[in-house]
Order: structure tokens, then C-alpha cells, then sequence
């Protein structure tokens, strides 16, 4: 569990999140959606750290990164994965050392040993014989996977993706999405998806933060979010073709 | 001006992180071997084929401007290693491998830090400044053996031109090699050598780290870390000079 406690980070003159709480809860995907600019990232990057909040406490379990001293820390960074937006593989190494990197940093096992546990989570996303490969050689798709089972390699108890499925077409998105939700039941984690992809909402959507220029203005699941009558959130849900199709035919259907 | 300060200082505290909390020591080493073979190895070809026509050239031309009977021939060999040992290897090499090695430290840094390699660093709890600068810094810590190696060929260079183009006998060259010959030169020159050898360590990784945007701006870093650290190395040439032989 993640709770976030008024939460207040600004650059320069502009106040980007204006004072956001909320709770991610534990063994769920949660997800923080919103319009782009709306904030998303930096949130996430002050759930992670890479920002500061200048206001505002985020606890992890019982305690506030803002408490913790260095090492403790980088204790607690052992136990987050996170899949970036690009991916962010290294690429002077291949997938197995990519993979391997996290055990390699912060666990002594013995190298047969980390080669079986990089092979147990490359199968898990089913990603074999790839091995050798470097990540300029595989495809954004296979990408994400390989980040995914970077992420989830040394069993973390927290996962962050940011826009896990953007630059995908549908049929992999969706597969990438099933994959993060069904980590996130089998070990229990808490994960925190950013996106803006409604049909991940539709997949995965367990519970969702709706964020408007810094501000946090509804939160719910994937089936409060079409029967909610906030304005923000119709306008941001019924912004496609597709989905004002489907109100239009519910609609009828009352 | 503010902004140069910002700069000047966001460089001295990359400088302190990097020594600040350590990668694990085998990851380490692996690095620095890998940084070796990137920034020393991969060097050694340019440096040999540059100083070997440089210094042919070098004795060409002094050949040539000693016309005149009454100076003795031996002194294009004495003064074919004077600019070699003094100038040529330590300050003009160095601004070839700013070239070389300090673009591509501010490319490979700066397309890490676009592509959120090095957030994931972070992310991951890691010193990404220690595990990225701290390797290169001791790589670089063999680059006086770079100079060293461009200094000898530099110097076999200016013989064979010499003696093969036809303008000085093998037994002028060497003893004009050998004359007045000051081995406090050497010093100066290769203290140079590691104050260089830090500036191009960090310099293009400090324009690297911190660079913001997407692809066009590492190329446009690549070529600023270039004016950054040549201009650095020239004024450090200087202040260095003033302090050793003046
Ligand atoms: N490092 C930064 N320095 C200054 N401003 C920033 C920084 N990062 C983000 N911002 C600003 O914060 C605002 C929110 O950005 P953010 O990246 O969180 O948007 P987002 O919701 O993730 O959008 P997208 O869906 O496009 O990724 C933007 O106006 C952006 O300009
Ligand atoms: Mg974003």
C-alpha cells in the first residue's frame, strides 16, 4: 500500500500537482489517468522519488520516503520495479544481462542461479530465445516485456509503469496490460499504471486516479467510471469516437 | 553569467556525487575494464596515425626553414622533440581525443539520460553518477600512457621523415634528440597530461548528464561538450605553463 498525502510539487512559478491524497492499495492495479500535461508522470516520479515534493508526505506501508534516511532508501528502491515509457533498457548490455542487472546489483546469488531466475521471468512474459539479443535488435513490444521482467525479476513488492502500452497496436497493448494485472494478483504487489488509454482502463482499471492539471478530481473503477456524471471525467472517457458510440447506444438502452 | 555559475557549480557537485556512494566493487571493475577498451584501446590507432605524419611534418618544416650553414642540422632533431614532447603530445592530442572520446562520453551519457536509462539507475537505488563517471575517470587515468605512446611515435615519425626525405643523417637526428635535453620537460608534460585526463573524464560526462530533450539535442551536446572541453583544456594549458616554466 502507497499513500499519498497531500502532495504539492511546483517548477519554477507553476504549480504543477496542487495537493494531491490518495491511497494505492496492495495485490491491485492501480492507475492515475488524466489528459496529457495533466501531470501523470510527475506524480509518479514523486512516488518514486526522482522528484521531491516541496509540500506533502507519500508513505509506504507506515513510512514517509520523506522520513527515511539514504540507506533506508535505497533499501526500499531495492523492493520497486518500474517499467519505463521507452523502456529504458540498457542498451550496451542484451536482454539476459538486462534482466540480470538488478540481481546482479543487489543479491549475491551465484551466477547459474541468476541465469535461472532471468529465464523464469523472460518465460513468464513469454519472451524465449532471446537472450543474446540486444534491445535495438527486438521489437517495442518485446521491449516492454523485457522491461516488465527487468522490473519484476527480483521480486519487488512495488510496480510503476509509465504508459505501459503507448506506441503499441491494440492486440500486444492488451496483452502487455493482462500480463502487469496478472503479476500484480500472483505476487501480490502494488502497482501504479500511468496512462491515458481507455482500454486499459476498460482491462485494468481496479482503481483509478483521475488527475486534472495537478489536481486529483475523481477516483473509482472501471465500472464507476461510466456511470460517474463528473464532467472531467465523461469529457476525458467520451473524448473517442468509439466510446461516444457505446454511451450513445447505453443511453438508448435506459 | 548566473547561468555560468549554475553551470560551474552543478559541475563541482556531479564531481561530488560521483565519489559519493559506491557501486558494488565487482560491477565496478567490469566497468572500468569496459571503459579501457572504449576510451583507451579504442583510441591508440588515431593516436598512432596522427602523431606519426605530425611528427614527420614537424621535422619537414623545420628542415626546411634551416637553410642557412651556420645552424647546425642536428637541431631539427632537437627541435622536432621539443614540440613534440612540449605541445604537440600532451595539448594537441588531448584536443583530438576531445574530439574523439568527449563526444562520445557526452553521446553515450546523454542518450542514456533521453532514453530514462539513467533514471532506471536511479529508480533501481543506484549512484548513477558513480556507476556512469567514476569508471571513466579511472580509465582516463591511463591516457598518460596514450601521450607517452604519441610522444615515441611522434618523435620515429620526425626520424623517418627526416632521414628518408632526405634532409638530416640518422646520427644528426639522434644527437639533436639528445642535446639540452631537460627532464623536467617530461614532468611538465605529463603533469599536464592527468589535469587534461580529468577534464576530458568530466567534463563531456557532466554536459552529458545533465542535457535535456530528445535525440537532436545529444547531437547538439556532442558538439558543445567539444567547445567546452578544448577551450578548458587550452586555458589549463596556459595557467599550467605560466605555473611550471615561467
Ligand atoms: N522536469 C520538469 N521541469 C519542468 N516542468 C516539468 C518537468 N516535468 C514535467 N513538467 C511540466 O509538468 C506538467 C505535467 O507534465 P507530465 O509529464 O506529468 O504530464 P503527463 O500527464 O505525464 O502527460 P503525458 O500524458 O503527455 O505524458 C507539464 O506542463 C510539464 O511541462
Ligand atoms: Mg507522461
Amino acid at each position: 500500500m502507497i499513500k499519498v498525502d497531500n502532495i504539492k510539487k511546483r517548477f519554477g512559478e507553476e504549480e504543477i500537482l496542487k495537493g494531491i491524497s490518495t491511497v494505492f492499495h496492495k495485490g491491485k492495479t492501480n492507475l492515475i489517468i488524466g489528459q496529457s500535461g495533466s501531470g501523470k508522470t510527475v506524480m509518479l516520479k514523486c512516488l518514486l522519488g526522482l522528484f521531491k515534493p516541496e509540500e506533502g508526505l507519500i508513505y509506504y506501508e507506515e513510512k514517509a520516503i520523506q522520513h527515511m534516511n539514504e540507506e533506508q532508501q535505497r533499501d526500499l528502491r531495492e523492493e520497486i520495479g518500474m517499467l519505463f515509457q521507452g523502456g529504458a533498457l540498457f542498451d550496451s548490455m542484451n536482454i539476459e544481462e538486462n534482466v540480470m542487472f538488478p540481481l546482479r546489483m543487489f543479491t549475491k546469488q551465484k551466477k547459474s542461479e541468476m541465469l535461472d531466475r532471468v529465464n523464469e521471468v523472460l518465460s513468464r512474459v513469454n519472451l524465449e530465445g532471446v537472450n543474446k539479443k540486444y534491445p535495438a535488435e527486438i521489437s517495442g513490444g518485446m521491449q516492454k516485456r523485457v522491461s516488465i521482467a527487468r522490473a519484476i525479476v527480483n521480486r519487488p513488492k512495488y510496480l510503476f509503469c509509465d504508459e505501459p502500452n503507448s506506441g503499441l497496436d491494440p492486440k500486444t497493448a492488451t496483452v502487455i496490460d493482462n500480463l502487469i494485472q496478472e503479476i500484480t494478483h500472483e505476487f501480490d504487489i502494488t502497482t501504479v499504471v500511468v496512462t491515458h488509454d481507455m482500454n486499459s482502463v476498460m482491462e485494468i482499471g481496479e482503481n483509478i486516479v483521475f488527475l486534472k492539471n495537478g489536481v486529483l478530481v475523481w477516483q473509482g473503477n472501471n465500472t464507476d467510471i461510466f456511470n460517474t456524471d463528473n464532467v472531467d471525467v465523461t469529457d476525458f472517457v467520451y473524448s473517442s469516437d468509439l466510446f461516444k458510440k457505446i454511451r450513445e447506444i447505453q443511453l438508448k438502452e435506459r | 553569467m548566473t547561468g555560468y555559475i549554475e553551470d560551474i557549480g552543478s559541475y563541482f557537485l556531479m564531481l561530488k556525487r560521483t565519489f559519493g556512494s559506491f557501486t558494488k566493487r565487482s560491477v565496478l571493475k567490469e566497468l572500468i575494464l569496459k571503459e579501457i577498451d572504449d576510451l583507451i584501446i579504442g583510441s591508440l590507432g588515431i593516436v598512432v596515425f596522427i602523431s606519426f605524419f605530425v611528427g614527420g611534418v614537424i621535422s619537414i618544416q623545420t628542415a626546411l626553414n634551416v637553410s642557412n650553414p651556420i645552424i647546425p642540422k642536428s637541431l631539427i632533431g632537437f627541435a622536432t622533440r621539443q614540440s613534440i614532447i612540449l605541445e604537440f603530445a600532451p595539448t594537441f592530442m588531448s584536443i583530438i581525443m576531445a574530439g574523439k572520446v568527449g563526444s562520445f562520453i557526452t553521446s553515450s551519457i546523454g542518450s542514456m539520460r533521453v532514453t530514462e536509462q539513467i533514471d532506471a539507475l536511479e529508480v533501481m537505488g543506484i549512484n548513477s553518477l558513480n556507476y556512469l563517471v567514476f569508471p571513466k575517470i579511472i580509465a582516463l587515468l591511463c591516457f598518460p600512457f596514450v601521450i607517452a605512446l604519441a610522444m615515441f611515435i611522434g618523435i620515429c615519425g620526425g626520424l623517418l621523415a627526416g632521414v628518408y626525405g632526405g634532409f638530416i643523417t640518422y646520427t644528426d637526428f639522434t644527437a639533436g634528440l639528445q642535446e639540452d635535453f631537460e627532464p623536467f620537460h617530461l614532468v611538465y608534460a605529463f603533469i599536464k597530461t592527468f589535469v587534461f585526463a580529468f577534464i576530458l573524464a568530466t567534463v563531456p560526462s557532466w554536459q552529458g548528464y545533465y542535457m535535456k530533450g530528445g535525440a537532436l539535442e545529444v547531437g547538439k551536446a556532442s558538439t558543445n561538450s567539444f567547445v567546452w572541453t578544448s577551450v578548458l583544456i587550452i586555458l589549463a594549458n596556459f595557467i599550467i605553463t605560466q605555473l611550471l616554466l615561467s
